[in-house]
């Protein structure tokens, strides 16, 4: 199968210090990738580089398309980058208040990408909406409530469901669940478990949390001072770490 | 002490023209302009009255409406600061001006070719209430990318089962740029669309103009099972009795009665001389 992503050779720098330095590789369609590492290692600046959120120092990110043709990211205009993260890519943040519209209700919140699309029908875009909310496990009865009146583990499932809301094909996530209690954190890896495999998308995930890498991901790149530096299929990662600071990372995981 | 015609210098009103011929040339388009000092305070209209002072000519007959009124504080200083600062004349008619600067309405009189209309804009940016950011709403119009301004009307349906915007409400000029008609009740919205008149509109506090030339086409926002409406009446007006025009509710005394008279002030004197003839 051909990939949906190639990331080759790709260097972000802030001046002389470096994000992240000379990164490969391929993502499939269906596939989850899972980045960890150490806070401060590159995780998030790679994340945002790949989703055109942040411009390469160099190296190249290309995508294919729904109609099979590549696309090189960095040569995109603005025009362009904007319709492919509308259209064909979403974004989740890690704090549910960067991704929200939190002076529009939830309603409006999930149907906004929509209405960017062109749909101009009320009571379809609502419709949609409450679908929508029901699959995210949220009340529909609460589709007129303003985000702000919900709780962080609903603010973030709010995001996912605005951000899938428009069938994505490729969705990037940073850190989706840092920040929520363990069981709240349980039940959106569950909920994004079950939507991924149900809308077949590939994603690629930020985290510190090897437990989230174990439960999602296939496949996890580790990265360390802005390099990769280790990368695999998760279980033998996890099992079977050869680099010194995976093995690090491995052990310093608390077990019960 | 003697000032300049019509207030300002006379390489001021240049730079104001040169920026009304490009707004003129980009219907809905906000141009920058160097907006200036003027002796009265911001939202009182000072957009306005630099593009008016601007247009000025000797021969030009001013009209200045506020809130569809000719007699009202704001309307009657504009109009006596332009008489006395370039002496041109003056009148309450709609039909005999060439010039008519106006706050929130639009004449219930038909516009003619040869007149220009001059809106006072507090906020020239439609989708400032939903995107604080300048350089952003910037881009969202360079990309035409305006599907934010449904969010507000979804809102809106969402909120009170109805689109709620009543004034101020978003129009697509020339089928490209989402412009805001300035606080003119949505009433006036039609009025505007393949208006034989040119329309100028000056925000002084965040010195913008912009322009929708004579025919041009203005479409006001909606959704498919929403579609735009105007405000409408049970009332009639009850001085001249007009079922046509916009109306203002006014409490006459300290038990709570009500009547409704035309906001245009101009029109319904208009039509009560008429009725006595």
């Amino acid at each position: 199968m051909s990939a949906l992503l190639q990331v080759r050779g790709l260097s972000r720098h802030y001046g002389h210090r470096i994000g992240c330095e000379d990164v490969s590789f391929d993502l499939h369609p269906g596939e989850l990738l899972c980045i960890v590492g150490e806070s401060g290692s590159g995780k998030s600046t790679l994340l945002n580089t790949v989703a055109a959120q942040l411009a390469p120092t160099s190296g190249s990110v290309r995508y294919c398309q729904k109609n099979g043709s590549w696309l090189d990211i960095g040569m995109l205009n603005e025009a362009d980058r904007r319709r492919l993260a509308r259209e064909e890519w979403g974004f989740v943040t890690q704090n549910p208040r960067d991704g929200l519209r939190l002076n529009v209700s939830a309603g409006a919140n999930v149907a906004e990408r929509l209405m960017a699309l062109g749909m101009r029908n009320y009571s379809q875009l609502r419709g949609i909406a409450r679908n929508w909310l029901e699959r995210v496990e949220i009340d529909p009865s609460r589709i007129d409530d303003p985000p702000t009146a919900f709780s962080g583990g609903m603010q973030q499932r709010l995001q996912i469901a605005r951000t899938l809301v428009t069938q994505p094909r490729l969705v990037f996530m940073d850190e989706p669940t840092a920040g929520l209690d363990v069981s709240v954190q349980a039940r959106i890896l569950d909920l994004l478990r079950r939507l991924v495999n149900e809308l077949g998308l590939a994603a690629v995930m930020v985290t510190h949390d090897l437990a989230v890498a174990r439960l999602l991901a296939a496949r996890t790149m580790v990265m360390q001072g802005g390099r990769v530096v280790e990368t695999g299929l998760t279980d033998q990662i996890l099992d079977d770490p050869q680099h010194p600071y995976t093995q690090l990372l491995v052990s310093s995981v608390l077990t019960t | 002490m003697t000032y300049n015609f019509a207030f300002l210098d006379e390489d001021t009103k240049r730079m104001l023209r040169r920026a009304l011929l490009k707004a003129v040339a980009i219907p809905g388009y906000q141009v920058p302009f160097g907006s200036r000092e003027m002796p009265l305070p911001y939202g009182w209209g000072t957009g306005g009255i630099q593009v008016t002072a601007a247009l000025l000519g000797p021969d030009d007959v001013l009209k200045v409406i506020d809130q569809g009124a000719d007699d009202t504080t704001n309307a009657v200083n504009i109009r006596r600061f332009f008489a006395r600062v370039a002496g041109v004349a003056t009148t309450e008619h709609t039909v005999d001006a060439t010039l008519i600067q106006t706050r929130h309405r639009i004449p219930e009189t038909s516009l003619r070719e040869d007149q220009i209309l001059v809106f006072q804009v507090p906020e020239p940016e439609p989708l400032r209430t939903l995107e604080p950011r300048e350089a952003e709403t910037r881009t969202l119009h360079a990309l035409a990318d305006y599907g934010l301004m449904h969010v507000k009307l979804y809102e809106d349906i969402a909120q009170y089962g109805h689109i709620a915007t009543s004034y101020d409400y978003p129009v697509l000029v020339d089928g490209r740029y989402l412009t805001s008609p300035s606080p003119i009740p949505k009433f006036d919205n039609p009025k505007m669309d393949q208006s034989p008149a040119l329309m100028l509109f000056g925000a002084g506090r965040e010195k913008r103009l912009y322009a929708i030339p004579p025919y041009t086409s203005v479409e006001s926002l909606a959704f498919e099972d929403h579609p735009f409406e105007i405000q409408r009446w049970e009332h009639h007006c009850e001085l001249c009795g007009s079922r046509e025009s916009y109306l203002d509710e006014v409490v006459v005394d300290d038990r709570g009665s009500r009547m409704f008279v035309c906001s245009d002030t101009d029109f319904c004197s208009g039509r009560r001389a008429e009725a006595q003839a």
